[in-house]
C-alpha cells in the first residue's frame, strides 16, 4: 500500500468507528440537552443493544461466520434485527428513566447521575453473568465482498454500517426539527418551565428522548457486534467513554455536535492507531476529553444546555 | 361548566413551597371581558398566583375555579386547552427556536389547520415586526420584539383568559405604551386578560379592577378607578418610580 493509500484506508476505517460513537454520542447529548444529566447507564444500553442483535440473528439461525446472506433476506434479517433492536434498547432506557431515574428528578447535586452509574453497573453485571465474562463471536451474516477504490479497500459490510447511521442520524434531525413532538423536546431543552406552560408534558418528552437515545445506543451496538465481529460485556465502557468525548467534543447537548465529534474521535482513534501507536489513542481521545473541558467547555459547535433564569 | 360563571375564581385560595407559606386565603373573581390587574411589593405572591392560575403550583386549600369548574387538580395543558395562556415573566421565549416555532408552540395543545393559519394570520396583522421576523431566532430579538411575540405565542392557543406576569418589565416607555395599547386591544378582541404589574399607573388606566397583595393577602380590592384614586395606593405604587431589583 502507499503511503497516501494507508491514509484513506484509516479515514474509511475512522468514518465506520466514528459513526458508532456519533450514534452513542447522540443519546448523551439528548438526555442532557433536557436533563442536564450525564447518563451513565448509557453505556451499558448500548452492549444490551448489542447482545440483543447478537440473540435476533442467531434466532434467524445465524452463527459466526457460518451463513452468508444476499440480496433480499440479507436487507431482511438485518433491518428485523436492527429495529427489534432498536425498540428493546429504546425500552430498556425508558424502563431506567422511569423506575431510577424520575423518583430523584427533583433531587439536587449529583445523585441522578450516580444512580446511572448504579443501573449500569448492575446490566454490566448481569451480562457478565449471563455469559461467564466471554467475548461472543457475533453473527456475521454479509457476504465478504469489497470495492477497490484507488488502492483503498471499502467492505460491502462498512458501505451498509455508513447507510444505516446516516439514515438514523438524518431521521433524527427530522424528528427534532420538523415533527411536533422534536420541537417540544427542543423547547423542553431549552426552557422546561416556558415548555411545560405551553400545555407540553415534560415528563413525556424526556421519555421520548431516553427511548430516541437508547434506541440509537442499540443501533449502535448492533454495528459494533457487526464491524468487530464480537460482543462482550465490556465493549460498553470504551465505546461509551469514546462516545461521551464525542459529545463534549461536539458540544454536549448539540446534536449535529454530537455527530461531528463521532467522526472526528473515529478519524483520530484510527489514524493515531496508525501513526502514532494504537496504546497511544486512548491518551490523545481523553486528553481531548480534558483538553475541551478546560479550554473549550462549549465544545466545537457550541454547548446546548437549559436555560437557567 | 356554567354560562353565568365568572370566568375566573380564587376562593381562599392557599399555596406553599415546602414549609413557605405564600398565598394565604386569596380571593380573585374575574369575568370573560376583565382586564384584572395585581398589585403587589416583591415576594407579595403575585407570580404565584400566576403559576396558580395556570397550574404548575396547586393550592394546598381553597378553590380555583374556571367558568364554574373546580380546576385544582387539572393539569396545566389541560388548561391551555380549556382557554387559559400565558405571558410569562420576562418573556420566556424559547431562544434558540424560531418566532415561527415559538409559535407553534404557543399552540401546542390545538390541532394543526385552519384554526392554526386564521391565528396566525390573526397574530401576524396584529404585530406585522413578528410576521417580518418569524425566521429569525427568538433569543436575537429586541426585548420589544421578544414580548410582541410572546403575546402573540398566548394568542396562539385560541385563550379566552391570557395571565401576564408584568408585561412591561424590562422595555422601554415608549414600548410599554405599545404593549399596554395591544393588552386593550386583544381585550377587545373578547380576551379577558389576568395582569401582574408593577407599572401600577399605567395599568390601572386600563384594567377594570384591581387587587392589592400584600405577603400573600389581598388587602385591597376595587375598580381600577377607585384604586387609582386611593391615598394608600398612590403613596404605595404612584407616587414614585418604582424599581425592581
Ligand atoms: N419555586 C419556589 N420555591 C420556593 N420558594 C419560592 C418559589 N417561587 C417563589 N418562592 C417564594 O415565594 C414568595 C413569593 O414569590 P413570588 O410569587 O414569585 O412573588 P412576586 O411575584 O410577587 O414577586 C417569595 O418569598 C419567593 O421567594
Ligand atoms: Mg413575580
Amino acid at each position: 500500500m502507499t503511503g497516501s493509500a494507508i491514509f484513506l484506508q484509516q479515514i474509511v476505517n475512522g468514518v465506520s468507528l466514528g459513526a458508532v460513537y456519533a450514534l452513542l454520542a447522540l443519546g448523551f447529548t439528548l438526555v442532557y440537552g433536557i436533563l442536564e444529566l450525564i447518563n451513565f447507564a448509557h453505556f451499558s444500553v448500548f452492549m444490551v443493544g448489542a447482545f440483543v442483535a447478537l440473540v435476533v440473528l442467531q434466532a434467524f439461525g445465524l452463527q459466526g461466520q457460518s451463513v452468508v446472506l444476499h440480496g433480499a433476506p440479507l436487507v431482511l434479517v438485518l433491518l428485523v434485527a436492527l429495529v427489534v433492536t432498536m425498540v428493546a434498547s429504546g425500552a430498556l432506557g425508558v424502563m431506567i428513566e422511569r423506575y431510577t431515574l424520575r423518583p430523584m428528578r427533583n433531587v439536587k447535586g449529583p445523585m441522578a447521575m450516580i444512580t446511572t452509574i448504579g443501573v449500569s453497573y448492575i446490566l454490566f453485571n448481569l451480562v457478565l453473568l449471563a455469559t461467564n465474562a466471554q467475548a461472543i463471536n457475533f453473527p456475521d451474516p454479509m457476504p465478504a465482498a469489497s470495492y477497490h477504490v484507488g488502492g483503498v479497500v471499502i467492505r460491502l459490510k462498512e458501505i451498509l454500517i455508513w447507510i444505516v447511521s446516516a439514515a438514523l442520524m438524518v431521521g433524527l434531525n427530522l424528528f427534532v426539527k420538523r415533527t411536533r413532538l422534536g420541537k417540544a423536546m427542543r423547547a423542553v431543552a431549552q426552557d422546561a418551565e416556558a415548555a411545560r406552560m405551553m400545555g407540553v408534558d415534560v415528563d413525556h418528552v424526556v421519555m421520548i428522548a431516553f427511548f430516541a437515545g437508547s434506541a440509537l445506543a442499540g443501533a449502535a451496538g448492533m454495528i459494533f457486534g457487526l464491524y468487530y465481529n464480537f460482543a462482550q460485556y465490556s465493549i460498553g465502557y470504551t465505546a461509551g467513554l469514546r462516545a461521551f468525548t464525542a459529545a463534549v467534543l461536539g458540544g454536549i447537548g448539540n446534536v449535529p455536535g454530537a455527530m461531528l465529534g463521532g467522526i472526528v474521535i473515529g478519524l483520530i482513534e484510527t489514524l493515531g492507531s496508525q501513526y502514532i501507536a494504537a496504546r497511544w489513542a486512548d491518551v490523545i481521545i481523553f486528553s481531548i476529553l480534558i483538553g475541551t473541558l478546560v479550554f473549550r467547555p462549549a465544545g466545537l459547535l457550541g454547548m446546548l444546555a437549559p436555560n437557567r433564569s | 361548566m356554567r354560562d353565568d360563571a365568572p370566568l375566573l375564581e380564587f376562593d381562599a385560595v392557599n399555596t406553599h413551597y415546602g414549609d413557605l407559606h405564600v398565598l394565604k386565603g386569596v380571593d380573585y373573581t374575574m369575568s370573560s371581558t376583565d382586564i384584572i390587574v395585581l398589585l403587589g411589593g416583591n415576594a407579595s405572591g403575585k407570580s404565584t398566583t400566576m403559576k396558580t392560575i395556570m397550574g404548575t403550583v396547586t393550592p394546598t386549600a381553597g378553590e380555583v375555579r374556571y367558568r364554574g369548574d373546580v380546576i385544582n387538580r387539572l393539569s396545566t395543558a389541560g388548561r391551555v386547552k380549556r382557554g387559559i395562556a400565558p405571558v410569562l415573566e420576562a418573556r420566556r421565549l424559547f431562544p434558540r427556536m424560531t418566532v415561527f416555532e415559538n409559535l407553534e408552540m404557543g399552540a401546542y395543545t390545538q390541532k394543526r389547520g385552519a384554526e392554526f393559519e386564521a391565528d396566525l394570520e390573526r397574530v401576524y396583522e396584529l404585530f406585522p415586526r413578528v410576521k417580518e421576523r418569524r425566521g429569525q431566532l427568538a433569543g436575537t430579538l429586541s426585548g420589544g420584539e421578544q414580548q410582541m411575540v410572546a403575546i402573540g405565542r398566548a394568542l396562539m392557543a385560541r385563550p379566552r383568559l391570557i395571565c401576564m406576569d408584568e408585561p412591561s418589565m424590562g422595555l422601554s416607555p415608549r414600548f410599554v405604551e405599545v404593549v399596554f395599547g395591544i393588552i386593550q386591544t386583544i381585550n377587545r378582541q373578547g380576551v379577558a386578560i389576568f395582569m401582574v404589574e408593577q407599572n401600577a399607573n399605567m395599568a390601572l388606566q386600563i384594567a377594570d379592577r384591581g387587587y392589592v397583595l400584600q405577603t400573600g393577602r389581598v388587602v385591597l380590592a376595587g375598580p381600577a378607578a377607585e384604586l387609582a384614586a386611593n391615598p394608600a395606593i398612590r403613596e404605595a405604587y404612584l407616587g414614585e418610580l418604582h424599581v425592581e431589583a
